[in-house]
């Protein structure tokens, strides 16, 4: 089967921030994301679960995107103008997929 | 002083107070107890709905007085006013740097709604009435205090992050918009709507609230066990000293008000809890260099325990001495 190679972004970021990210994605003409709930991990702060969360300001939420290699430095200016300040972890890593033309 | 400690003896005892400590004992533990997230929010949206609903009937049974907006004007200047002296109290109690102080300060302006539903069913178990608007005040000391936080931070000449969208979801927040629009329902449908809804929403209301409390402190011991360390002997201190000062103010209010006994208890227990769902959502968007251990331990694992076992038991002890209730 033919594969077209794309880049996987995923952002792992605070809860509060969520709809502040999706927006900046929209924005920036990237419309196709999914968005997961954490349970919790640890970093640098110690470990963390959600299940000691009483609101969803200490939760995290991870965006997954996958987008054009030749798209991946606009969509981390937007990831990063929303990001710089906060608790958050990037990734970019190669993937491919199958329809080329959904992304 | 021996009616405080019969009051703190008859409120230790009573099933709230003994849930919230099998959850907190059950957390400090590491038992796998846990009440479903999903549960735990039903039983907060049961909790808000019955306490807003019983309070616009309240309001229907007896009228509306110069006192409501009178204790409107009153709550929002409180929430207002705390921050400041929370933020000195803290200069002078811990080594917090201005950041991390003013996003404390703010969350001690604001309140604690489980804490204010505590307090109502104590008040209730006594037989003691209040002014069924208390919970419109409730709603609006959500927000003022964040105000007052970011402002301690700008007069630092460092930045905070606000945005239209951020006023949106406070002012908006889940909580304010249930209370308050249970609260009209209650008002508007009066004695006749209650009496329909009676057996759902005045009879388990205890039981409920057990079961949240349990779950409230479960979430404050895995908080407390997590943030091991994370807090001094200072702010310790803070956490337990400032609910006293706050619940002074809601004294002073209270009485300049002429509200009654249970009017004055619920003012000061507003005044003298600290919020742990709005406020840190709007912290940590707008002071995201703000350490939310910190805020959120000694709001939801000092001051919280504090009001709920301890507080308030003393604030319904002043308040009945003080207004001869």
């Amino acid at each position: 089967m033919q594969m077209h190679e794309v880049k996987r972004v995923e952002i792992m970021i605070e809860a509060p921030m969520e709809r502040r990210l999706s927006n900046a994605l929209t924005e920036n003409g990237v419309t196709g994301f999914t968005i997961l709930p954490v349970l919790g991990g640890s970093g640098r702060s110690g470990r963390w679960s959600r299940e000691g969360q009483v609101s969803r300001a200490g939760g995290m939420v991870s965006f997954i995107c996958l987008v054009r290699p030749d798209r991946v430095e606009k969509l981390l200016d937007a990831v990063f103008s929303v990001l710089e300040r906060h608790i958050g972890v990037v990734s970019v890593s190669d993937c491919e997929v199958v329809r080329a033309e959904r992304f | 002083m021996t009616e405080i400690l019969g009051l703190a003896a008859d409120n230790l005892i009573s099933p709230i107070i003994l849930s919230f400590a099998l959850g907190l004992l059950a957390a400090l533990a590491r038992s796998d107890l846990s009440i479903p997230e999903a549960v735990a929010k039903g039983l907060s949206i049961y909790l808000l709905f019955a306490i807003g609903f019983k309070g616009g009937a309240g309001v229907a049974a007896h009228g509306i007085d110069a006192r409501l907006v009178g204790s409107l004007v009153a709550g929002l200047v409180l929430s207002a006013l705390l921050p400041f002296v929370a933020f000195a109290l803290l200069k002078t109690l811990t080594r917090l740097d201005t950041l991390n102080a003013a996003a404390v300060a703010g969350h001690y302006g604001s309140i604690s709604i489980v804490t204010f539903v505590a307090a109502s069913s104590v008040l209730t178990g006594r037989g003691i009435g209040s002014e069924g608007y208390m919970v419109a005040v409730a709603a609006v000391m959500e927000a003022p205090a964040i105000l007052s936080a970011l402002w301690l931070v700008a007069r630092s000449g460092k930045s905070a992050d606000i945005d239209a969208g951020l006023w949106r979801e406070i002012l908006l927040n889940g909580s304010i918009v249930l209370l308050i629009g249970a609260f009209l329902i209650g008002w508007i449908t009066g004695e006749e709507g209650l009496a329909e809804i009676e057996s759902f929403i005045v009879a388990p209301f205890k039981g409920v609230l057990c079961l949240f409390l349990l779950d409230m402190g479960l979430v404050a011991g895995r908080g407390l066990r997590q943030s091991r360390g994370v807090l001094g002997g200072g702010a310790i201190a803070f956490g337990v000293l400032m609910p006293l000062v706050g619940s002074m103010f809601g004294l002073g209010a209270g009485l300049l008000l002429g509200l009654s006994p249970g009017g004055v208890v619920l003012m000061m227990v507003l005044a003298a809890s600290a919020s742990y769902i709005a406020v840190p959502a709007a912290m940590r968007v707008a002071l995201p260099e703000a350490n939310p251990a910190i805020y959120l331990t000694l709001s939801l694992g000092v001051t919280f325990p504090f009001n709920l076992t301890i507080g308030i038991p003393i604030y319904v002890a002043i308040a009945l001495a003080l207004t001869g209730g």
